[in-house]
């Protein structure tokens, strides 16, 4: 497992390669539908946030508050990460995002971008809710929650060796292509 | 609080956080099955301490707890309505102790309201029979694999598929190869051959009510199935469309009748955290035995 701790440079990302597994420690945010229409609509971020170097998470966490007052997450695996295709590349160039961390993969767009960007897509076990949240130490904050509702919401965590695999780098190679060829072919011989 | 909403809480907490037997040992099998030390292992490795894990803590197998279908058997006489008021009391109420996420937006607006309930929130679905037990089943089905099932009108030339048997299995396995890796693969497949747009879906996803390793009682259809699975699993999908021997772990098929105008195939995809548990009520609301 390669380990990598934000924020990331763009020389550790460029040595990343279809296949690699990979330990993400320090701060992810989480960021799906509603914040990539919106980043992509000319939407801010809050105040004192900055993507730059940093990792967006395509996440709808489970997040509960403890007898403390604390927030903790429950449940936190990634989601299909296709619906941002329109945005990611963009987003990626604007706010200096360097991963993406998602399930599913994403298109040829998001691909060109990794290549122009420097950026890495890191595809998460889908469905692994508690393997995943275990690996959030913290809860650092949370933004848009009341507009978005607490799935939507960006959700600023403390991670620790995150786990997941590099199937799109920024060489334009893409696992999800290469596996949809292949399948294609042997489907095409099984018909 | 009622016996009866107690009882459907705790069938929403296990269908969360517990994977059913029949399920468990098929991914078990998978992740034996799956070549060491590639990206394919590693993954069902993953999956596996997941299972273990929810069920340890008492959490959700998966964040997104999916749309709720509810599947009712009951005798005449049956109070649907009261029913239904105790399982929204109850899925608000598991949504409060966190075994389901706050997941139902109003489509209008937008708004979640973060109970889990509103118009077709949750979903039931009752069928009356000739026999005084209640039993309840709960399948909890999360939106990667509802978005990549599929409904396909035959003949389909794209596909070379006409009305028969060879038709259906052609847009089936499509079907499996646009979904690739998306809906959280190794996946089990629900498919009704025929039916209306509305049923045929709905008829797809009763499917997944049946134990995953019973056998079709119909030959032509358990042959469709079992060719289905091991054609799939030729594809090299493999789990999270990494690349791999385990693309399905199950496919069960059914046929409902169709109008002379229409044949369609529908298509429903579960993930491999396949949520579904059931239970046989007794007189007063309590859980008698577990169906899975």
């Amino acid at each position: 497992m390669i380990e990598l701790t934000t924020p990331i440079s763009e020389e550790q990302i460029r040595g990343l390669k279809v296949g690699d597994e990979v330990g993400i420690s320090g701060v992810v945010f989480t960021g799906r539908d509603a914040v990539h229409k919106y980043l992509h609509e000319g939407g801010a971020l809050p105040e004192g946030v900055s993507f730059e170097g940093s990792v967006i998470y395509h996440c709808g966490p489970v997040v509960m508050k403890d007898e403390h007052g604390d927030w903790q997450v429950t449940a936190a695996g990634p989601t299909t990460s296709i619906r941002e295709e329109p945005y990611q590349a963009g987003i990626m160039k604007k706010f200096g995002v360097c991963a993406v961390i998602g399930k599913g993969g994403m298109g040829p767009k998001t691909l060109a971008g990794c290549a122009e960007n420097g950026s890495v897509y890191l595809h998460a076990i889908g469905g692994a809710a508690q393997v995943l949240a275990e690996r959030i130490l913290k809860v650092r904050n949370v933004y848009f929650l009341e507009e978005f509702g607490s799935p939507e919401a960006i959700w600023e965590l403390e991670v620790d060796k995150f786990p997941a695999v590099v199937t799109m780098d920024s060489h334009g190679r893409s696992l999800h292509a290469e596996v949809a060829e292949a399948s294609q072919a042997i489907l095409a011989e099984n018909l | 609080m009622e016996k009866l909403t107690e009882s459907l809480i705790e069938i929403v907490r296990r269908t969360s956080a517990v994977i059913p037997d029949d399920v468990q040992r098929a991914i078990l099998a998978a992740l034996e099955n799956e070549k060491e030390g590639t990206i394919a292992e590693s993954a069902m490795k993953i999956i596996e301490q997941n299972i273990e894990l929810a069920k340890k803590k008492s959490q959700p197998i998966c964040q997104d707890t999916g749309s709720i279908l509810f599947y009712v058997d009951c005798p005449v006489g049956f109070d649907q309505m009261a029913f239904a008021d105790n399982a929204r009391k109850a899925v608000t109420t598991a949504t409060g102790k966190g075994f389901l996420r706050q997941n139902s937006v109003d489509s209008l607006t937008g708004k979640n309201d973060g109970t889990n309930v509103g118009t077709g929130a949750p979903t039931f679905h009752f069928h009356q029979h000739a026999d005084n037990a209640v039993q309840v089943r709960l399948v909890l089905k999360g939106g990667g694999c509802e978005n990549v099932g599929a409904q396909y009108s035959l003949p389909n030339t794209q596909l070379n598929a006409n009305r028969d048997l060879d038709g259906c299995r052609k847009v089936i396995l499509d079907a499996v190869q646009q979904a690739q890796g998306k809906g959280c693969g190794p996946g089990i497949l629900g498919v009704c051959i025929g039916g209306d747009r509305a049923t045929g879906y709905d008829f797809s996803k009763t499917q997944f009510l049946r134990d995953l390793d019973d056998r079709n009682d119909n030959a032509e259809l358990d042959g469709l199935e079992q060719d289905i699975l091991t054609t799939a699993n030729k594809l090299g999908i493999g789990p999270m469309g990494f690349g791999g021997k385990t693309t399905l772990l199950g496919v069960k098929v059914t046929a409902a009748n169709r109008l002379p105008a229409s044949f369609f195939v529908s298509v429903s995809y579960m993930c491999w955290a396949f949520r579904r548990h059931g239970a046989t009520l007794g007189s007063d609301g309590e859980i008698d035995e577990w169906l899975y």
